[in-house]
């Protein structure tokens, strides 16, 4: 079932062409890869997938509803996106932080309940930050941030992942344990989880399905058995990839 | 929740006992007795007068005032991501003053000032909200320049009237710029306008939460961004404009009440917003208390007292804060 597909989408910023006529249909259940060089438009491409922008030409339907059609809090109820920068000019602790996930769901003049503050702690516990849950998130280091943001995204509990290069700043053992937990979580919920990464070795482990962006509009797109291979690697960063065998593992060197 | 129990029975106790202390002291010393007559007993005498007349019109002023200005400092801080905005930096009281002192240097006086004050505000918010709005880009930062170039340019104006004045209004200019409760006509508006102000700003106190996790954030968690910035825009406006058009520009409680509360209670704007109409509203009506009877009969604007009391009470929350955990 496809809960997130694009049909034709431009999308452009100044004289730069970060997708032309791209028609993906990403289904329940998949996790799909983003890959591609700086600048070339991952994020814009994430953002716009959620409608944090509109400047954009095609449609993308979220349940076959037209994306624009939808309310701002219909959307975050279905789709959840990590981001690369959150901001925090005021001091404010991470367990209030991790609780403003459950805004989606809350009326105006409603307060958190038991359960929002449940979901909270246990998404709290998923990236082992419950014992700094009354920290200011202002006081945090680079990799405990990300653990926050994930935790918020956790919390919010969407049918869609959207992760920003989920990775950044994180420490080998988290890298592998959340992404471990969040692909799991994705695949037996039925839901579907889409990120950038940077790491190829992390993408041929984790994800079912690969998007790279080539430049100049064009991609590849496919299963990652049948797109993960050195000529496409080495086409999409402009540097040639060495493609190691070691058993029935493969693992991907810039040479 | 239960933790903002403490602060907001304090806040309300202190609220009292600045109506109380405005009630009693001044040029005749009233005792509780007295108070409680004048106020519940229909026996006329110089007490009910005092206070009714006197004593409950200004202390209704200065308390109405400091909530507003309090309120639009915290919707100012959040619209503009910055720790240091404060209810005058977009320029409007800047604009008010331009209109209201061209009022004193005509000779006008009492509704007249108030009119133009208020006429002038108006003008500052319209100018700043059709200049930065102008090409449908709404960020925190081009409306602070925008408003700060406005006021700079209120503020030449208000130098050139300030110079080109005889002797004689200069010293009500200077009050007036300095910030100074010492008319005793309410405007009745105010307390509409602060109430509503507090409903409207209750009912988006949780957007606020994530408004100031940046835009994109917010966005991304189903806040309508844009539509919630203009509200906040133009309610942080309202509330100063009916400050200003009360009691000049009285520095520093827009600024500093937000800040004490957030070192103290954290970001909930849901508790951050009737704290701070309440701590406001207190701290402008002792501030105004001391700035009547420090130096009676002589009267102090307001503004002189609040920067008294506001700058070393300040410093201290922040070096007490810096020693341990700034959240709770």
């Amino acid at each position: 079932m496809s809960l997130l597909n694009t049909i034709n989408l431009n999308i452009s910023i100044a004289d730069k062409q970060i997708c032309k006529a791209l028609n993906i249909s990403f289904e329940a259940g998949q996790i799909w890869g983003l890959l591609g060089r700086n600048g070339i438009g991952k994020t814009t491409l994430l953002h716009t997938l959620c409608h944090l922008r509109a400047d954009y030409s095609g449609q993308i339907k979220l349940n076959n509803q037209n994306i624009e059609q939808l309310k701002r809090k219909t959307i975050a109820q279905k789709i959840g996106i990590q981001l690369q920068h959150t901001e925090d000019p005021f001091p404010s602790s991470v367990f209030d932080t991790v609780l403003t996930g459950r805004h989606p769901y809350i009326s105006n003049w409603q307060w958190e309940d038991e359960d929002d503050r449940n979901k909270a702690n246990a998404a709290l516990a998923i990236v082992e930050m419950s014992e700094l849950a009354d920290r200011a998130v202002n006081n945090l280091s680079g990799g405990e941030r990300q653990r926050v943001s994930l935790a918020t995204l956790i919390t919010q509990d969407p049918e869609i992942f959207l992760l920003d290069e989920p990775n950044s700043h994180l420490d080998l053992n988290y890298q592998i344990k959340l992404l471990q937990y969040l692909t799991d979580y994705a695949k037996s919920n039925n839901h579907l989880l889409i990120m950038s990464l940077h790491d190829i070795n992390l993408a041929a482990r984790f994800c079912s399905h690969l998007l790279m962006l080539t430049g100049d509009g064009q991609s590849i797109a496919g299963r990652t058995g049948e797109v993960l291979n050195q000529q496409n690697l080495t086409h999409t960063f402009k540097h040639p990839i060495h493609e190691i065998t070691d058993g029935d593992k493969k693992y991907y060197l810039p040479s | 929740m239960h933790k903002a129990v403490p602060l907001f029975i304090s806040l309300t106790l202190l609220s009292v006992a600045s109506f109380v202390l405005a009630f009693s002291v001044g040029s005749i010393t009233l005792n509780a007795d007295q108070i409680f007559s004048a106020l519940f007993q229909a026996e006329h005498n110089i007490a009910r007068t005092i206070i009714w007349e006197l004593r409950i019109p200004r202390a209704h002023i200065a308390f109405v005032t400091g909530g507003l200005l309090s309120l639009a400092g915290l919707l100012m801080q959040v619209l503009l991501r910055n720790p240091l905005a404060d209810p005058y930096i977009l320029g409007i009281s800047s604009g008010s003053s331009v209109f209201a002192l061209t009022a004193m240097a005509l000779g006008l006086t009492g509704y007249w000032i108030s009119a133009g004050a208020f006429a002038g505000a108006l003008l500052s918010i319209l100018l700043v909200f059709g200049l930065s709005h102008k090409n449908g880009d709404w960020n925190p930062s081009r409306l602070l320049l925008t408003g700060v170039v406005i006021a700079a340019g209120w503020g030449a104006m208000i130098n050139f009237i300030l110079s080109t004045s005889p002797d004689k209004p200069l010293r009500g200019m200077l009050f007036w710029l300095m910030g100074d409760i010492n008319n005793i006509t309410p405007e009745p508006a105010s307390l509409f306008v602060l109430i509503a102000g507090l409903i409207m700003t209750m009912m988006i106190a949780r957007q606020l939460n994530i408004l100031s996790r940046g835009d994109l954030q917010a966005v991304a968690l189903g806040v309508s961004v844009k539509p919630l910035r203009i509200s906040l825009f133009l309610l942080a406006s309202c509330l100063t404009a009916f400050a200003v058009i009360q009691a000049g520009s009285v520095g520093f409680i827009g600024l500093i009440v937000p800040h004490m509360l957030r070192l103290i209670i954290g970001s909930d704007h849901r508790l951050l917003i009737p704290a701070s109409v309440l701590l406001g509203g207190s701290l402008l009506l002792i501030s105004d208390t001391i700035a009547r009877t420090v130096i009676a009969p002589q009267q102090l604007p307001v503004g002189v007292i609040t920067a008294f009391i506001g700058v070393p009470f300040f410093l201290y929350l922040l070096n007490k804060n810096f020693d341990r955990n700034p959240v709770k």
